[in-house]
């Protein structure tokens, strides 16, 4: 187990190295020069443009740039963006607000996706199972800054429930609708996948023998059915936390959430090199890490997998 | 009135002082125009952008960071309502040929760090400005001082402008290149703002916390918070025309103009200064009397380079007046910015001192479909249409709203002229930049511009002058340039304004970029604030907002 947990971590070192080079040639080769973006309508002197890129290492083939960067990262100095701050504490303000915002829309998915599912999966065809299934089709046919849009307008602006956006403290009951929001599309796949998860389960073998022992009916479905049946949700639970991380980008503009979303996407459109690598390295070690542990569980909800 | 040369003089150094020297104070009452006098307890929240540089007044190029810099220094002058400088520092701006400048300070004023204001303050500032190896981003606005050529070129070490002389503690000279009637109108600009000592021994810290001589201050150390919000709060040692009337100014950093509306419907915003497209159409419904429509001192246009084929020689100007008579400007702003836009009649904007709608030649601007088929076919005559390299219009489509009215031009071009041509979108402002710097546009491009002082020759000089910096058609017009030349040497500034619209007469013949409307700043608050006035730029006059 030790060792497999190691060898995973050893993986992650080729996964940084081509996912930075990746990125970072990607950057790299955007149409438009970069000191453009930071020179404005206005532009810059040549002598002014000539300074930035110097100062940024435009100057630089690829190669060297690339290299300058990865040498940055083994030292722990990511450098900085356009804007002349370093990188390192800009992820620092960023980072947590969207760990916390992601969390609690994994957690609103998990808790209401697997509740509902197994209800539904239960009590399939009869009419909360049907009224379930239809409404998780609306919430996945549309789109994501529609259900943001009007959330906000309803339980904001018309109850005021809540403010319309989050403030600079991102307290938990300012990121609650916006975690609602960014939750229910997951929510209902969470729910879709739970529901035929147990209906499968529900007729398997063990369950019968389950049955026939005298177990208490819940301790039939929650040990036995249940927990056999969240593999799949826990593979998909595992992948969505990187896109929740990373992919937030709508619902943190909606609700002006200063967060990796939205940081990620000013600094493509400044074509901010360091600034992108640095953000997408983070999101896939997150990812990768993310992933593990979704491993991990697999040997503790199903005893028939084992690592070594 | 004839002059003669002497007298000439005189009323330059007059007129300078006159300008200068007596509107002060006039803001003061434009503030409070309603009569009525609101709280002046209130701490005002209002809507603002993340600035993209250090807060160090020559490195700032963006909106974002120019409305903080504004409230936090006082320069020469300030500009009040209307675009009138009025006198913050200094005590007179004389001059006798337009060409040396001898200004005084008012003595006393201080930096909120207990520096005091002097003629230093505001020299080494510029030549920290304009020296090469300082990179600033503002640094051609010194263009026009004796010895910035030398400073500012590639790899010079020369860190000082020869014609910058500090006299006393409270009194400079400056020398120009040249005469410039205009060149005090500048002043007022962030560019030319003064600078403690602090800030030249170590610009980057500077920048996070600025110590400035202005209305307002930084609330604390660490008042900005990057990405979320700026603590202003008023600066009790500030005595001049722009004096705080509120307990401070919060600026809110928002990512999208339609977040920040529903903040502001909700009443969590106070002042909103760009309601969002999709809102245009309802904001007069949703605010009623908080809401405001002031024109000020931006236009948007779309230059035409002249290295594309079609659109050079003699064909090519026909073609370029053909083009701009079959745009409906009245019916485009109606319809798409519900008048939120006026149809443009020149180049600058009408908020401008100088300003004429009627210069010969404006009917190029006017909405004549036969005339344009006419001119059309008269070019096709001289050189028949390659039609193989269509026109397209190009428009950065990460920021702003373009794509609507763009679209709505390139139908009216399609349907009147009947020929091929498009919107072109470009991902990132970037990209557009880019390819009009490097000279590789392959179609038209559109173009916004907006005052960084209220005068005609902001509109003129930077972009359609052989060489400028924003020339982006690459027009280049001998008989132009001399005229902007003569308007920047004329001997008062209405001789000027005369010369700069002479010079005017030439592009509305050429037409190096079809204008099309006046920018109208579309803003509202909220009902917990009052006195709420947009002023020349587009900006509204926080120092006047008060509380309910």
């Amino acid at each position: 187990m030790v060792w497999y947990i190691a060898r995973r971590f050893l993986q992650l070192i080729p996964v940084f190295l081509g996912a930075t080079l990746l990125v970072y040639f990607l950057v790299f080769s955007l149409p438009g020069d970069a000191t453009a973006a930071i020179c404005g309508e206005r532009g810059c002197t040549p002598a002014v443009v000539a300074g930035l890129r110097e100062q940024y290492n435009l100057d630089q083939p690829f190669w060297i740039q690339y290299l300058l960067y990865l040498k940055g990262v083994l030292t722990f100095d990511l450098g900085t963006n356009f804007s002349g701050r370093p990188i390192a504490t800009i992820i620092a303000e960023v980072f947590p607000t969207t760990a916390k915002l992601a969390i609690m829309a994994l957690v609103i998915e998990a808790v209401f996706g697997i509740v509902f599912g197994l209800i539904a999966g239960l009590r399939k065809g009869r009419i909360f199972d049907s009224s379930v299934l239809v409404l998780s089709l609306i919430v996945i046919a549309v789109p994501i800054f529609v259900l943001g849009f009007l959330m906000q307008f309803l339980i904001g602006v018309k109850l005021q429930w809540t403010n319309p956006t989050v403030s600079g403290d991102a307290t938990f009951t300012e990121l609650l609708l916006p975690a609602i929001v960014l939750g229910l599309v997951s929510f209902a796949y969470v729910l879709r996948l739970t529901r035929t998860s147990i209906i499968e389960n529900v007729n398997a073998d063990y369950v019968r023998t389950a049955t026939a022992k005298g177990l208490s009916r819940r301790r039939v479905v929650v040990v036995h059915v249940l927990r056999n049946s969240l593999i799949p949700v826990v593979t998909f639970l595992g992948a969505d936390l990187g896109a929740l991380m990373g992919g937030a980008i709508v619902t943190e503009g909606i609700f002006n959430v200063n967060g990796v979303g939205n940081t990620l996407y000013r600094a493509v459109l400044n074509g901010d090199g360091p600034m992108v690598v640095s953000i997408v390295t983070f999101l896939i070690l997150i990812f990768c890490l993310a992933n593990l542990l979704v491993d991990l569980l697999y040997a503790w909800l199903d005893p028939r997998i084992r690592y070594a | 009135m004839r002059f003669t040369r002497t007298s000439k003089m005189l009323s330059v150094a007059a007129l300078a002082a006159l300008s200068l020297s007596a509107c002060g104070g006039g803001s003061s009452e434009s503030g409070t125009t309603s009569g009525t006098t609101g709280a002046t307890d209130a701490v005002i929240v209002v809507d603002g952008s993340e600035p993209q540089n250090p807060l160090i007044p020559t490195s700032t190029n963006e909106v974002g960071g120019g409305a903080i810099l504004d409230l936090i220094f006082a320069g020469l002058v300030s500009y009040d309502a209307d675009g009138k400088p009025q006198n913050e520092m200094a005590e007179s701006i004389e001059t006798e040929d337009a060409q040396t400048y001898t200004i005084k300070l008012k003595e006393g004023k201080t930096f909120t760090n207990g520096d005091p204001v002097t003629a230093s303050s505001f020299v080494d500032a510029w030549n920290y400005g304009a020296a090469a190896k300082n990179a600033q981003l503002s640094s051609y606005f010194f263009e026009s001082i004796e010895g910035y050529d030398e400073a500012s070129a590639e790899g010079s070490t020369v860190e000082t402008m020869s014609g910058l002389t500090v006299v006393d503690d409270t009194t400079f000279t400056v020398t120009l290149a040249q005469p410039e009637s205009d060149w005090p109108l500048r002043l007022g600009y962030s560019a030319f703002f003064p600078l403690p000592a602090a800030a030249l021994e170590d610009p980057a810290a500077f920048g996070e916390n600025p110590i400035g001589n202005g209305p307002y201050k930084f609330a604390s150390e660490g008042a900005w918070q990057h990405n979320q919000q700026i603590e202003l709060v008023p600066n009790d040692e500030y005595e001049g025309p722009q004096a705080a009337q509120n307990a401070g100014v919060t600026f809110k950093i928002y990512q999208n103009d339609t977040t920040a509306y529903q903040d502001l419907i909700s009443d969590n915003l106070d002042v909103l200064k760009t309601i969002p497209t999709s809102d245009i159409k309802n904001f007069k419904n949703d605010l009623g009397e908080r809401s405001i429509e002031s024109p000020y001192a931006g236009n948007q246009t779309i230059a035409i380079p002249y290295y594309l084929p079609n659109w050079d020689g003699e064909a090519g100007k026909l073609r370029r007046q053909a083009l701009s008579m079959a745009i409906n400007r009245d019916e485009i702003t109606e319809v798409i910015f519900n008048n939120g836009r006026t149809p443009a009649k020149d180049f600058t904007a009408p908020v401008l001192d100088g300003y004429s709608e009627d210069l010969p030649g404006s009917e190029n601007l006017e909405y004549n479909p036969d005339e344009a088929k006419k001119l059309w076919a008269e070019a096709e005559k001289i050189e028949p249409y390659d039609a193989s390299q269509p026109l397209t219009i190009g428009y950065n489509a990460d920021k702003g709203d373009h794509k609507t009215w763009v679209e709505a031009v390139v139908n009216n071009i399609k349907n009147n002229l009947g020929i091929e041509i498009s919107g072109k979108p470009y991902a990132t402002f970037k990209e557009a930049r880019t390819e009009a710097t490097e000279e590789t546009l392959s179609g038209a491009l559109r173009a916004g511009w907006q005052a960084d002082y209220p005068s005609l020759y902001n509109f003129l000089g930077p972009i359609y002058a052989t060489g400028a910096g924003s020339n982006d058609a690459r027009y280049s017009n001998p008989e132009f340039d001399q005229q902007l030349t003569d308007g920047l040497a004329a001997s008062s500034v209405e001789e000027g304004n005369e010369a700069m619209n002479k010079a005017q007469e030439d592009l509305l013949e050429d037409l190096p970029a079809i204008p099309l409307w006046y920018q109208v700043a579309q803003g509202g608050w909220s009902n917990n604030v009052d006195n709420v006035e947009f002023g020349w730029n587009g900006v509204p006059l926080y120092y006047a907002i008060t509380g309910k």
